[in-house]
């Protein structure tokens, strides 16, 4: 089959960008090979890690199983969009507080879940908060901080 | 994954018109299909997106029942009150069939079109047959690892199970899927393998699922939802139940009981035997026991997944109990 390619409109982080890809690409290969913002992650690449774990419309997402196609026209969030002017987001600060990781690679989707987790309301206990961070595997194990950081981040964003 | 054309449809005719063209198949929330791409088992030449149609997505619940539109995504329709409220089991399904960020992608249309997760079905260049993607190919489970594959309505083509959680909530409250202007029961929607598990839904080429109907009873109302895996979260299910149940005014015998299985059979599994024999009779743990065991009549295992046989009847006791003592 021939190459075609089309033109695919991408707003990242509040910045429009115009690519021309296959239909094919991903969301997250869209991300990481052409416009080179690497701090969203591929782990499995078959939606069962969350390592790639970005917001489309403020909404927690796949970015693995999203075809960069099918983003058109939304708003897409990564972990690079995170901060304002300089200051870490309450939970990018809450997990370096935390230490909650070891290897850091499942982090950046940890912590976009977790903003999500925390906007959701779903961040009322620690059951809860594990529950509804369950998308989101960790092989180093680092799951105790990490419901500590959403915890402290959750009070934080509340108050 | 091999490459394809894209598409995006602007009414539900043109996308039914689109995607009955030879290769050509309906993309809603991707969680299955594009898998299944990178995978190599779906090799579609033309994907027709539907998520950008719009008023698909409405969920209406009345006293009549449940509408609830095909592009409604499997998070907001667990989070949606009424549904809460008047269909415990069904939002309870929803919220424990997926992550979060997988319920906010998958559509309740395309979650009835999600296909099984047999190994052997997933991996077609270690395991070149299998009946379910080739026909006639031949089945690798049978005589493999089957620690994850069906026990209930099996057949010698086929024995992978079907993995979902929503729509056994929704065999079980009979309720509907509309196919446009076609209504088809969930029960039927699906069906066994037989001589043929590479068909396993009845909607023919050039439909499209456009919403599910589901009845509004007090059996619904007083329903739950048991779904027991290996572990706790995001797994699924070893074995689950979808229960709803109605008592007299007594507060004790059994007027209305729905009874169906996820995790053990080749497709959403109504226990239409346990609802009869308990029917009537008054809730006891020891008749509700002994009448559990009937929904795995007729199981037949294939070795590693003979655990199921014993621990579905358990879950299906357990979820009607639990109901009880709400009573």
């Amino acid at each position: 089959m021939t190459k075609t390619t089309i033109p695919i409109h991408l707003d990242i982080n509040g910045q429009h960008h115009e690519l021309q890809l296959e239909p094919r690409v991903t969301l997250l290969d869209a991300l990481r090979d052409r416009l080179a913002p690497t701090g969203t992650k591929k782990g499995c690449d078959h939606g069962q890690c969350g390592a790639c774990t970005v917001h489309v419309d403020g909404e927690r997402v796949l970015a693995c199983l999203t075809l960069a196609a099918q983003a058109q026209g939304r708003a897409i969030t990564t972990i690079e969009g995170l901060a304002r002017e300089g200051e870490l987001h309450p939970v990018q600060a809450a997990f370096l507080e935390q230490d909650a990781f070891q290897c850091g690679y499942c982090t950046s989707g940890q912590i976009m879940s977790a903003v999500a987790c925390i906007r959701e309301g779903h961040a009322g206990s620690d059951d809860e908060i594990r529950e509804y961070m369950a998308g989101n595997l960790c092989r180093c194990g680092a799951y105790p901080h990490i419901v500590a950081a959403v915890r402290q981040a959750a009070l934080e964003v509340a108050s | 994954m091999r490459d394809f054309s894209y598409l995006r449809a602007t009414s539900v005719d043109a996308a039914r018109e689109a995607a009955a063209l030879p290769g050509a198949m309906l993309l809603a929330g991707g969680t299955t299909l594009i898998d299944l791409a990178k995978c190599g088992v779906t090799e579609p030449d033309t994907l027709v997106d539907i998520t950008h149609l719009t008023g698909l997505d409405r969920i209406e619940v009345n006293e009549r029942g449940a509408t609830i539109g095909a592009l409604a995504r499997m998070g907001h329709v667990a989070d949606h009150a009424d549904i809460k409220s008047r269909f415990p089991a069904v939002s309870e399904a929803l919220w424990q069939a997926a992550s979060a960020q997988i319920r906010n992608m998958a559509t309740m249309g395309g979650n009835l079109m999600q296909r099984t997760r047999c190994p052997y079905f997933r991996d077609p260049s270690n395991f070149p047959a299998c009946n379910k993607r080739q026909p006639g190919s031949g089945c690798s489970a049978i005589g493999g690892v089957t620690r994850g594959h069906a026990v209930l309505g099996t057949s010698e083509a086929c024995i992978a199970m079907y993995p979902g959680d929503l729509a056994v909530a929704l065999v079980a409250f009979d309720a509907v899927v509309h196919l446009g202007e076609r209504r088809v029961s969930v029960d039927d929607f699906f069906l066994l393998p037989g001589t043929t598990p590479d068909r396993e839904h009845a909607i023919e080429l050039g439909e499209m699922i456009t919403a599910i109907e589901i009845p509004g009873t007090a059996a619904a109302r007083r329903s739950t939802y048991l779904k027991i895996r290996d572990r706790q979260s995001y797994e699924f299910a070893a074995a689950s139940a979808a229960v709803g149940i109605e008592f007299e005014a007594d507060g004790r015998t059994i007027r209305d009981l729905r009874v169906a299985l996820g995790g053990v059979a080749t497709k959403p599994w109504r226990a239409r035997a346990v609802e009869d024999a308990l029917k009537g009779k008054v809730l006891e743990p020891e008749t509700v026991r002994a009448a559990s065991l009937l929904a795995v009549e007729g199981a037949v295992d294939h070795g590693a997944n003979h655990y199921k046989i014993e621990l579905a009847p358990r879950v299906v006791a357990r979820a009607i109990l639990k109901l009880g003592e709400t009573a």
